[in-house]
């Protein structure tokens, strides 16, 4: 799950790592208090950004002609009139599509001067099964840009899971970043800060890219400028606090949709829905579906043990995708009673009707009384024997020449 | 012979009273498994009884160890206490653990992972439809089963499967089946990203099975265990290899239903794994339709 970067700016500044001071701001008058309340303190610039759950937002273009999800200003005036040509406006990065994401919240923070930035991360080492704190010289770009161009720029630090962070590795970190003097003990703290957050948040990813060394009038300090965290789904059960950090105004109304009947339902951009049970199986027909010459409109895993409302369900969520031109069910029931595929397709259709060629592949327990259930329904759908004969059927349907094959089971 | 375990192996069920435990462990009892106990705490001394079948029930993997002499477990309980089943058959000395349980968070794997460093237990899974190394009888019966492929798609035989996904396996091997191309094992690893016995191990063992001819290995996008897979196979693995990677038309960035199936930082692609695959001389299927006709042309 991913979260706002003021979010995760309070759960990293929560557990002692440095944050510029700011708010988030719903209202243009708003961030006008808060850039006054800023300047009071002392801050001689600021920076107003847009809080989407996407990267790029610095060099995005608005719906509306206007540039940047992030912009630098010197006045509460200013900061107001950035606030106001955000909210309410459509942000389009590199990372939104084309459709881009609607700015709801920006966040308006002190922006100090700044003299190196860095990079770091926490993230999971699947290969060595441990945590791994990442770092590099090279802040404030795309660190897989770094990775491919200057792979020796990045240096990573593996955690053992029993142990946990331990004060040298920060050391070893801080001097290879070149962060000595009164900034080595900065460092120092900000990595553990930093490594306890993943651990006790149970996060997928926290990377703060810019990490910078700032000028203050006190001397050169340690700041996260920016900040992304993605949690760990799985482990949201555990943390109520933190699950209430979704903001499903970021997510496709059909994604959240399917969520409530506990489906995995993933929007693409093809015309070919499919219907399929595993992850693994529904991932290889989208792939089967290319190879055939189509481009699948979705993934969509109903699981193991489906129930019949689960399955109309599914039906329902794929049906609401205006690009579909054709459906693609694809079963191969080991336990699963395919009979329970048959009538919940059935009852979906009945509800909803049915606009454009169905084509239905069965495979496994109970397939005969699912066949059954779906010639006795009287819908005309298109039945294939192979997987690979029914990608072939379902991208002809989807070419309007579906209809020579169509038929009932 | 098979790898890991085979007819004679006695299995216990973790969680064999809830009904998906219970549930399979009906399943298995019918395929002929030696499911010789059931762990559910609180209800030590109750009986699971299935058709002739009278099944223990004990509070603790170690009882139930001691009474039974079983040698593998197949744990069914639910994501928040999974962690702690499999450590606790790990101290009960089990050599093979089988955890289905999906949703497992990651930190806890990472604990339990090393936790098992160095000790004989191997785990499979989880998040996985566990391992079935067919038997003699009709629709493969008699053979072994733990956790919840369906029996009788398999037939005995000499192709070793290892897979991070479930149906997929089972379509893989519904085609063996049908053109007559029995398994000697079937591993299904799971589709977390921080699994137990990764791809690359379960290989080791079939490439050492004197019973396993061929292999078929079923990857899919995250991760880099198949490359490393991949990179053992072209040193070591004098067997035919056929393979199939799902996920190469899955956008970067998101899970595809299995935590452990996305593609990050540009790293995991169904590409790039291709790519190893037939660099180490392992003839990858265009297609999931054509996994076992990949293998065949191999032999």
């Amino acid at each position: 799950m991913n979260i706002h970067e003021f979010q995760a700016k309070q759960l990293l500044a929560a557990r002692g790592l440095l944050v510029p001071p700011g708010a988030v701001c719903e209202t243009p008058e708003a961030a006008r208090q808060e850039a006054e309340r800023l300047l009071a303190q002392g801050a001689s610039q600021l920076a107003v950004k847009a809080q989407i759950h996407a990267g790029g937002r610095g060099k995005g273009v608005f719906a509306d002609g206007y540039r940047g999800g992030v912009r630098l200003v010197r006045t509460a005036e200013e900061a107001e009139a950035c606030a106001r040509a955000m909210l309410g406006n459509v942000l389009v990065t590199r990372q939104t599509g084309p459709s881009g994401r609607r700015v709801r919240r920006v966040l308006v923070t002190a922006a100090p001067e700044i003299r190196r930035e860095l990079y770091v991360a926490v993230l999971l080492d699947r290969a060595r099964a441990c945590p791994v704190v990442m770092a590099s010289t090279e802040g404030g770009v795309d660190i897989e840009e770094v990775a491919a161009h200057s792979p020796d720029k990045i240096v990573t630090e593996p955690v053992d899971p029993l142990l946990g962070w331990q004060g040298y590795q920060g050391r070893k970190l801080a001097v290879t970043l070149g962060l000595t003097g009164p900034l080595l003990p900065q460092a120092v703290r900000c990595f553990e800060a930093l490594y306890r957050t993943w651990w006790e948040c149970e996060a997928a990813l926290v990377e703060i890219n810019p990490f910078c060394v700032v000028a203050t009038p006190k001397g050169e300090t340690l700041l996260a400028i920016d900040a992304k965290m993605v949690l760990e789904d799985n482990a949201l059960f555990r943390h109520p606090d933190l699950a209430a950090l979704r903001d499903e105004n970021e997510e496709s109304p059909l994604e959240v949709e399917a969520g409530r009947y506990q489906l995995n339902y993933i929007k693409l951009d093809g015309d070919i829905a499919c219907l399929v049970n595993g992850a693994g199986l529904a991932m290889a027909t989208m792939d089967i579906i290319k190879h055939y010459g189509g481009e699948p409109a979705n993934f969509l895993d109903v699981g193991g043990g489906a129930n019949v409302e689960q399955v109309a369900a599914a039906f329902r969520i794929i049906m609401q995708d205006p690009n579909v031109k054709a459906i693609l069910v694809n079963i191969f029931g080991g336990i699963m009673d395919c009979d329970v595929i048959a009538r919940g397709i059935v009852t979906a259709v009945r509800e909803t009707g049915l606009s454009v060629p169905l084509v239905v592949r069965l495979e496994g327990n109970n397939v005969e009384a699912a066949r059954r259930t779906l010639a006795a329904s009287g819908l005309s759908l298109i039945s294939a024997g192979s997987m690979a004969d029914a990608a072939e059927k379902v991208v002809a349907a989807a070419r309007g020449l579906g209809q020579v094959v169509a038929g009932t089971v | 012979m098979a790898i890991l375990v085979g007819p004679d192996t006695k299995v216990l069920i973790q969680g064999i009273t809830g009904s998906y435990g219970a549930r399979h462990a009906q399943m298995s009892l019918d395929y002929g498994t030696k499911v010789v106990g059931g762990v559910t705490p609180g209800k030590g001394g109750q009986v699971f009884r299935h058709g002739p079948h009278e099944v223990p029930v004990f509070d603790t993997v170690a009882e139930a160890v001691r009474a039974t002499g079983a040698t593998a477990s197949t744990i069914f309980v639910p994501a928040a206490a999974a962690a702690d089943a499999i450590l606790e058959a790990a101290d009960a000395g089990l050599e093979v653990v089988v955890c289905i349980t999906e949703g497992i968070p990651v930190t806890d794997m990472l604990r339990v992972k090393r936790a098992l460093a160095g000790r004989k237990t191997r785990l499979v899974g989880p998040n996985c439809p566990g391992i079935v190394t067919p038997g003699d009888g009709p629709n493969s019966h008699g053979g072994c089963r733990m956790g919840i492929a369906p029996g009788y798609i398999h037939r005995k035989g000499h192709v070793g499967v290892v897979s991070r996904s479930g149906t997929l396996t089972y379509e893989a091997v519904w085609q063996l089946t049908q053109r007559g191309l029995g398994q000697s094992t079937c591993v299904g690893i799971g589709g977390d990203p921080v699994p137990g016995l990764s791809h690359l191990d379960v290989i080791r063992l079939f490439a050492e099975d004197p019973d396993t001819h061929a292999i078929i290995m079923i990857g899919e996008i995250g991760g880099s265990a198949e490359e490393e897979a991949a990179a053992w196979i072209k040193k070591h693995c004098r067997k035919p290899v056929a393979a199939f990677i799902a996920g190469a038309t899955a956008p970067p960035g998101r899970r595809m239903g299995h935590a452990g199936a996305i593609i990050s930082g540009g790293k995991g692609t169904a590409a790039a794994k291709i790519e190893a695959l037939r660099e180490a001389g392992v003839a990858v299927a265009p297609t999931p339709a054509d996994i076992a006709s990949t293998l065949i042309r191999l032999l």
